[in-house]
């Protein structure tokens, strides 16, 4: 800690923060300095607590315990307004940007300049305004542009110029390149040492490590929801880095098959959906392995397992499952073959948070609980209880709801969904977000058990170690189309990255 | 009966106490049976428009659909002479047309339901209006219908057939809701449309399966309509219907977003309201104060059950914060 006198005083340090759900705890005992002018990488894997973090910081939410000090003076939490107010201004993963307004608007949005008698709107003087701002990150539009028209990484110079506007000292970047190409990438490396060298502090929020290396003047790592060390710049590297975060060897975790590879359960062969409707993907999966699907964002992943899955339509190709062509008109006629998916985002497609946890699990197979249309309250707790002890779900009572449990456990019951029906081909959609160490484990360990039993397991996933560390097989997509194929024996990070990036 | 159905059904006996402790009346049987009539015309088709905001929809076409359907009938049977049961299945059928119309509008072409539901309200308005030509449609005088007078407005034990009636369609949509499987899709989609689909629930078809319950329990609450008023004023007839409908339903429990109410809770609104109106004839309020008084008491009711339940909501989460801390120190 910084505590010797001739060091410049801290511009910020959140002191102790723990903050509590109900159910689970996201943050304990955190503390993190920042000094002007630097660049600290804040790095940890899905849901070790940056996020919730980075709201306390931002005063959207009120940590349970511990003090944000801001120029030497303490708060126990802060208001949107007083964050603010002391110059914290963030650089959001969605961006919070208007399409219907130009860019000198959305820079001033609630604090328009006016003039004139009645107060109006000064759309000129707002321009005048905003035009140096957009110097100061390099930007190559003018303040009159309308929003609709700029690329998503001229859309994060503008949130920015817009932190500027503010006073900001403090920059928080969440995750502000993964959206981005190589060259937008530079681009922003450019405009944060620039800041640096106007004296802004940055929290630089990322998983791409290279970058964090490149830019980062000291990194912090959180591992669930705790400050799992610290790395200053010359101890820097990518493996640190990697050693902080995971904590142990995720490869340690991989468990190969049981038997023999079977025959192939689904087949995708020239897939082609609306979002890449010129690249055809076709991939494999057999009974007994785990394929795992790696790609970048924006690679199609998720649009190819929604596409298999019915929920949105398929351009063109064909989809077989044990040989015979599958029905993909919906997800019903899918989930009566026998093929489920577990979505990337649980929370909106996942479950029915508002419903109780024996609802969810009966969701898609209300039919064989109930008997001439009518449900049997019995025949649902009875498949629900069978569910919970099968899975280990960790809550008082099966009829809460489903938004009272933890990430994992809610994860577990979107499992308990699938796995109390009949499954021939589940499709994992990043399966493990934003969940605990200890969930982790138990659903990878479901995966091969399901793998054992024949049933057809596919694993998409941006979680690199994990790819790594469950799969079999590792597919790579770019842009729609399977760039190329690993066995086990050319397993490395280097390798994925190497097929997700392409020849750029 | 869930906790909010049972606080709502202290509300209408304590306001049912008071009203009587002023006005003795208010428990005569004359009294009562006119009440439970109006509780059962107005309950009958709030408990389809629940079908219809338990999907997060609404319809507001439900007042010019009782004002139509009823020119309808009495048009069917007293000019032409249609058998009475043809004529109510002729009816029924039209209003399934009107909710099938609106369903597949609102699933298939992406509109949304108030847009859909409020040029209902004007369609069907204009068209009872127009082809009546503004004048009242009526039975010929002296024309009796004697079974169709017993199933509407006739009595048995004193007990008015339109609350029987209400009562009856309460039990079979309560099973529908609370019981069927049907049931459990609407609350899901009403819930989360999204996690519907992806769990294999044909989400369209029970949004439409909703709006046609609606509509055919507004259809058969014409007919009683029709045979209560015995005759139907195509521009006043039914007026602002819907907007009852809603309150019933919002005051049981409802949530316009969807995905939260119950049976028994919408019939306890109907009838709230209705112990309403009868508050203000009794108590000598002036009856045009009529709608102030029931916008009061929804505000009212609304906000304390909104603050009831964001009070119980914290309650729980203290105490598992509380499980949470010591689950540790015992781990510890």
């Amino acid at each position: 800690m910084t505590s010797a006198q001739d060091l410049p005083a801290p511009l910020l340090v959140l002191d102790s923060i723990c903050k509590t759900y109900p159910g689970v705890v996201a943050l304990r005992d955190v503390t993190i300095t920042v000094m002007p002018g630097e660049v600290l990488a804040l790095i940890g894997e899905n849901g070790a607590g940056k996020s919730t973090l980075m709201k306390i910081l931002g005063g959207v939410i009120a940590p349970s315990s511990g003090r944000i000090i801001i120029d030497g003076l303490a708060h126990d939490r802060l208001s949107v307004a007083q964050s603010q107010g002391a110059g914290i201004a963030f650089v959001h993963q969605e961006l919070n940007v208007f399409d219907n307004l130009d860019v000198a608007a959305n820079i001033f949005l609630g604090r328009e300049l006016r003039s004139g008698p009645f107060g109006l709107v000064d759309v000129r003087a707002m321009r005048a305004a905003a035009q140096p701002l957009l110097d100061r990150v390099g930007a190559r539009f003018g303040p009159a542009t309308s929003v609709a028209e700029l690329s998503l990484a001229e859309r994060q110079l503008l949130e920015i110029a817009k932190a500027l506007s503010l006073d900001a000292r403090v920059v928080i970047m969440d995750e502000p390149s993964s959206s981005l190409t190589l060259k937008e990438t530079q681009v922003l490396m450019k405009v944060i040492a620039d800041l640096k060298a106007q004296g802004i502090a940055v929290i630089y929020i990322s998983h791409r490590l290279g970058e964090v290396e490149h830019c980062a003047d000291r990194v912090v790592v959180l591992r669930d929801g705790q400050v799992a060390g610290g790395l200053t710049r010359a101890e820097i590297s990518h493996d640190a880095m990697i050693r902080l975060m995971i904590g142990r060897d995720l490869k340690a975790l991989y468990t190969p098959p049981a038997r023999p590879l079977g025959p192939v359960i689904l087949e995708l062969e020239g897939v082609r959906n609306s979002t890449n409707p010129n690249a055809a993907a076709s991939l494999s999966v057999r009974a007994g392995e785990i394929v795992g699907v790696a790609g970048l964002v924006g690679a199609g992943r998720t649009e190819l397992a929604e596409a298999v899955f019915g929920i949105t339509r398929l351009r063109g190709g064909s989809v077989k499952l044990d040989g015979a062509p599958l029905d993909i008109s919906s997800p019903r006629s899918t989930i009566a073959a026998g093929v489920y998916l577990v979505p990337e985002d649980r929370k909106r497609t996942g479950l029915v948070l508002e419903s109780a946890i024996c609802e969810n699990i009966s969701m898609a197979d209300l039919g064989s609980v109930s008997s001439r249309g009518l449900v049997s309250e019995a025949r649902l707790h009875a498949r629900a209880e069978a569910q919970r002890t099968r899975l280990g779900i960790k809550t008082a009572d099966v009829d809460r709801k489903a938004a009272e449990l933890s990430g994992g456990n809610q994860q577990k019951v979107v499992l308990g969904k699938w796995l109390s029906m009949r499954p021939r081909m589940i499709i994992f959609d990043e399966p493990t977000r934003g969940i605990d160490v200890g969930a982790k484990a138990e659903i990878y360990r479901l995966m091969r058990e399901l793998a054992d039993a024949g049933v057809g397991v596919m694993m998409i996933s941006s979680d690199m170690e994990e790819v790594i560390g469950v799969s079999d097989r590792i597919v790579v997509l770019r842009e729609g189309e399977v760039a190329g194929a690993l066995d086990r024996a050319d397993f490395s990070e280097h390798n994925v990255l190497k097929l997700a990036v392409g020849a750029h | 009966m869930q906790k909010k159905d049972l606080g709502l059904a202290v509300l209408i006996i304590v306001v049912g106490f008071v009203v009587y402790l002023r006005n003795p009346l208010f428990l005569s049987p004359i009294n009562l049976a006119n009440t439970a009539n109006l509780i059962g015309l107005f309950g009958l088709f709030a408990i389809g428009q629940g079908f219809v905001i338990m999907t997060g929809g609404i319809d507001l076409s439900v007042g010019s659909m009782i004002a139509l359907l009823g020119v309808l009938f009495v048009e069917l049977i007293g000019k032409y002479g249609v058998p009475w049961p043809l004529a109510m299945l002729i009816v029924i059928a039209a209003g399934t047309v009107m909710g099938l119309a609106h369903g597949l509008l609102i699933t298939k072409l992406k509109m949304q339901p108030f847009v859909v539901t409020l040029c209902g309200l004007l369609i069907y308005r204009g068209v009872a209006r127009g082809y009546t030509g503004e004048a009242t449609a009526g039975f010929p005088f002296g024309a009796t219908f004697p079974e169709v007078e017993w199933l509407t407005i006739g009595r048995s034990f004193g007990v008015p057939h339109s609350f029987i009636a209400m009562l009856l369609v309460g039990v079979i949509c309560w099973v529908i809701l609370h019981r069927s499987v049907f049931g459990r899709h609407l609350y899901a989609v009403g819930k989360n449309e999204d996690a519907a689909r992806y769990s294999g629930i044909r989400t369209d078809a029970v949004v439409i399966a909703a709006y046609v319950i609606c509509a055919v329990l507004t259809s058969i609450a014409a007919i009683y309509f029709a045979m209560f008023t015995r005759s139907v004023q195509p521009s006043s007839h039914g007026n602002f219907y819907e907007l009852y409908a809603i309150a019933a339903a919002v005051l049981g429990g409802f949530s316009l977003r969807g995905g939260e109410g119950s049976i028994v809770g919408v019939m306890l609104g109907a009838l709230l309201l209705q112990e309403l109106q009868n508050l203000v004839n009794l108590l000598g309020i002036p009856s045009s104060l009529n709608f102030a008084v029931m916008g009061a008491v929804i505000l009212a009711g609304v906000l304390a059950d909104q603050q009831f339940t964001r009070y119980r909501e914290r309650q729980r989460a203290r105490a598992m914060e509380l499980r949470g801390q010591d689950g540790r120190s015992a781990a510890g």
